[in-house]
């Protein structure tokens, strides 16, 4: 039962340094939006349609990505007091109580630059009814219009046709009002040109998730994830975007085909199902490490988007193939027993040893039914199934000496069950 | 050549401590309060041990630290957590034992085990000590009884009252309620010991419950909550003078492998030379 100790520097190459930069030019963007007369369109990560803003020249601003940046950055205890302090429940959502509270002390980003304000909220709400009060609240502060650009569930295994042309109706609508906010005409060839470049991306993207079938994988795809998934909602759409990911894939697959993993001495694999504690990401991500535990596929990294199995963007059927991603292409607008398929589907292809489930008290929606879930992976399949529950967003929600316990102890008893007890070695 | 192993459970509450000789016998035992010098706790608990034994220091070949406190034995060569520790134990007291519900300080567990011991699956309770010893202990606070002494008198009541809570903190008010109602001290600490098993029973649920359950962790002194266990799960529960050591009889188990090992490797080494 001796634990892997991780000593080895986390691999830093041209990848993490583009990411770096892209980022960085986008808030550096978003600090001159007013100044340079950018229009800028609030939107939700999950099931997004950020290649329509492309097409207009907008930026794109998530409010959800500013919250995580603040936790991130362990930033976020004072946004989140300062959200409590203007009547937010406690228990309301942490990204909800961050964002507003970090409204409240100034907007401004986790690197202190400006958020500007949005010319065009779009509230696209695919699973959470929480996030519309939200927005509502933002419009209220901002003055900017609001669009409610309504997602049905899916409802079946596919949405209908109904749905679809439902939501497509509501994105001419979308178009309308972007083309009066810049003053030209949506260009459909460029509109096309950018699906074009969202589907290259994905393409890549599909790529370097399927790296981590290899053992060791050269990837974490819940850790690592959260680093590729900026670029991915902020540039999707983007020649950047195509380069950044097309540099990620040649790099892991390089490293891939050197057997270097991203765990030192990869001992178990892991599929992670929900969102990171992301103010204490770090930490989380040693605790797993030190047991060589890498994860080879997340649900978190499929919020903004599921390419892995084989939906891509059309640019022959530009804003259907946008719609058919809200609708049914994202992880929050399906259903449980999908997401129970999608897990499955992780575990038999990727060769997991386990699930993971980290459940966040912020988000209800999410994390309710978990329980279930475990159950289900552990009793219906056999699959040894974790749970352990903090938060996304409040650092006062991780107790590590539990979580530690937790780990040590379901690694302890794995340890055991994969070399051991099957007769195979440690 | 006779081999001795240690076990030292620093729980949150109380620190364990046990030696077993080669023939897995408990050699030395002892239990002492953490307080709030934990590392001074491991090693005094430890001293006890040898001084029981009769035996030196550098007898032992190998010794493993468990509980909230494991990496606080300076002394120990490895760390196991108490959910490992707490199924070997239980499985060494009470070999058909399959579910193993653990009270302690702070902490509530139900562990699964296979027939061999290992762990299946466990399921602890989170950031709240409802349903723990220290609710018990705030009980006894409150009606002024030592803490060794509510579970018999819990086992007098006639009419055990429903606490609407059975959080830590708000027991003391809502006992002092009860009181103010002329409830008896009997009535109300039966409520208090009846509300902690339905907690506890919901909560190990989750991983499944099956015979034979062994009750482990310092809980398990109490007869009351032993009784209340029972009579809602229609069972009968494995409990030994030993569970309060489980932790640390699993941790003295699993050093005693892993120093049987090393012996077995150090003579090969010998035989191989000659």
């Amino acid at each position: 039962m001796m634990e892997n100790e991780v000593k080895e520097k986390a691999y830093h190459g041209q990848m993490h340094r583009i990411q770096k930069e892209l980022m960085m030019r986008w808030y550096s963007q978003l600090d001159q939006a007013e100044e340079t007369g950018t229009p800028v369109v609030y939107m939700m990560v999950s099931g997004n349609c950020v290649e329509l803003l492309h097409a207009f020249g907008v930026l794109p601003v998530y409010p959800e990505i500013n919250a995580l940046q603040l936790a991130i950055r362990n930033q976020s205890l004072p946004a989140l007091l300062k959200s409590e302090e203007i009547g937010y429940s406690s228990d309301n959502c942490g990204y909800v109580k961050a964002d507003m509270g970090s409204y409240a002390m100034g907007n401004k980003s986790s690197l202190a630059t400006k958020i500007p304000k949005p010319s065009l909220i779009l509230c696209n709400y695919v699973g959470c009814s929480t996030y519309i009060k939200w927005f509502e609240h933002i419009a209220d502060l901002t003055k900017a219009p609001l669009y409610m650009l309504d997602i049905p569930f899916v409802r079946e295994d596919e949405p209908s046709s109904h749905d679809i042309h439902y939501v497509v109706r509501q994105l001419h609508e979308v178009v309308e009002i972007l083309e009066k906010q810049t003053g030209r005409k949506l260009d459909w060839d460029h509109l096309r040109a950018t699906v074009k470049m969202a589907r290259q991306a994905e393409d890549l993207w599909s790529q370097v998730k399927h790296f981590a079938q290899h053992s060791p994988s050269p990837f974490d795809a819940y850790f690592d994830s959260t680093t590729l998934m900026g670029p991915l909602y902020v540039y999707r759409g983007t020649q950047d975007c195509v380069d950044f990911f097309r540099v990620t894939a040649n790099e892991l697959r390089e490293r891939m085909h050197n057997g270097v993993g991203v765990v030192p001495n990869e001992k178990f694999r892991i599929v992670v199902e929900g969102p990171p504690p992301y103010p204490h990401f770090r930490v989380f991500r040693e605790m797993l490490a030190r047991w060589g535990a890498c994860a080879v596929a997340s649900t978190y990294s499929t919020v903004g988007g599921i390419w892995e199995f084989g939906f891509r963007h059309d640019p022959n059927r530009p804003l259907e193939s946008i719609a058919e991603h809200m609708l049914n292409h994202n992880l929050a607008n399906r259903n449980f027993l999908q997401r129970y398929a999608q897990i499955k589907r992780y575990i038999e292809e990727y060769s997991a040893d386990a699930l993971v489930i980290h459940s966040v008290k912020s988000c209800r929606l999410f994390s309710a039914g978990q329980g279930d879930m475990r159950e289900y992976f552990t009793r219906d399949l056999g699959i040894p199934t974790l749970f352990v529950e903090s938060d996304l967003e409040d650092p006062r929600y991780f107790a590590p000496a539990q979580m530690r316990n937790r780990i040590d102890a379901f690694f302890e008893a794995l340890e055991h069950k994969k070399f051991y007890r099957q007769g195979g070695t440690a | 050549m006779s081999i001795f192993a240690g076990g030292v459970d620093v729980g949150s509450t109380q620190t364990k401590a046990v030696i077993l000789d080669s023939e897995r016998k408990i050699a030395g035992s002892a239990l002492i309060p953490t307080g709030a010098n934990v590392m001074h706790a491991a090693e005094h608990s430890f001293q006890l041990c040898l001084q029981q034994a009769n035996i030196p220091r550098t007898a032992v070949n190998y010794v493993i630290g468990t509980g909230y406190g494991r990496y606080k034995v300076t002394f120990g060569d490895a760390q196991i957590t108490e959910i490992s520790c707490h199924a070997r134990g239980a499985h060494f007291l009470f070999p058909q034992t399959r579910t193993v519900i653990d009270m302690g300080g702070q902490d509530t567990k139900g562990i699964k085990l296979d027939p061999e011991g290992n762990v299946l699956d466990f399921v602890m309770n989170d950031k709240c000590a409802a349903g723990t010893g220290r609710f018990l202990s705030a009980a006894a606070e409150v009606v002024g009884l030592p803490l060794d002494e509510i579970g018999e008198v819990a086992l007098r009541a006639k009419n055990p009252v429903r606490l609407s809570s059975v959080c830590a903190v708000f027991v003391e008010s809502d006992i002092m309620s009860y009181l103010a109602q002329q409830k008896t001290v009997e009535d109300i600490l039966g409520g208090v010991h009846s509300s902690i098993a339905v907690r506890t029973i919901s909560l190990v649920r989750r991983i499944g419950i099956e015979e034979q359950i062994t009750f482990s962790g310092g809980v398990s002194r109490n007869i009351g909550m032993i009784r209340a266990l029972e009579g809602k799960l229609n069972s009968k529960l494995n409990v030994s003078e030993q569970s309060h050591f489980a932790g640390a009889i699993g941790a003295a188990l699993f050093a005693l492998e892993r120093a049987e090992k090393l012996s077995f490797e150090g003579q090969e080494v010998v035989e191989w030379q000659k």
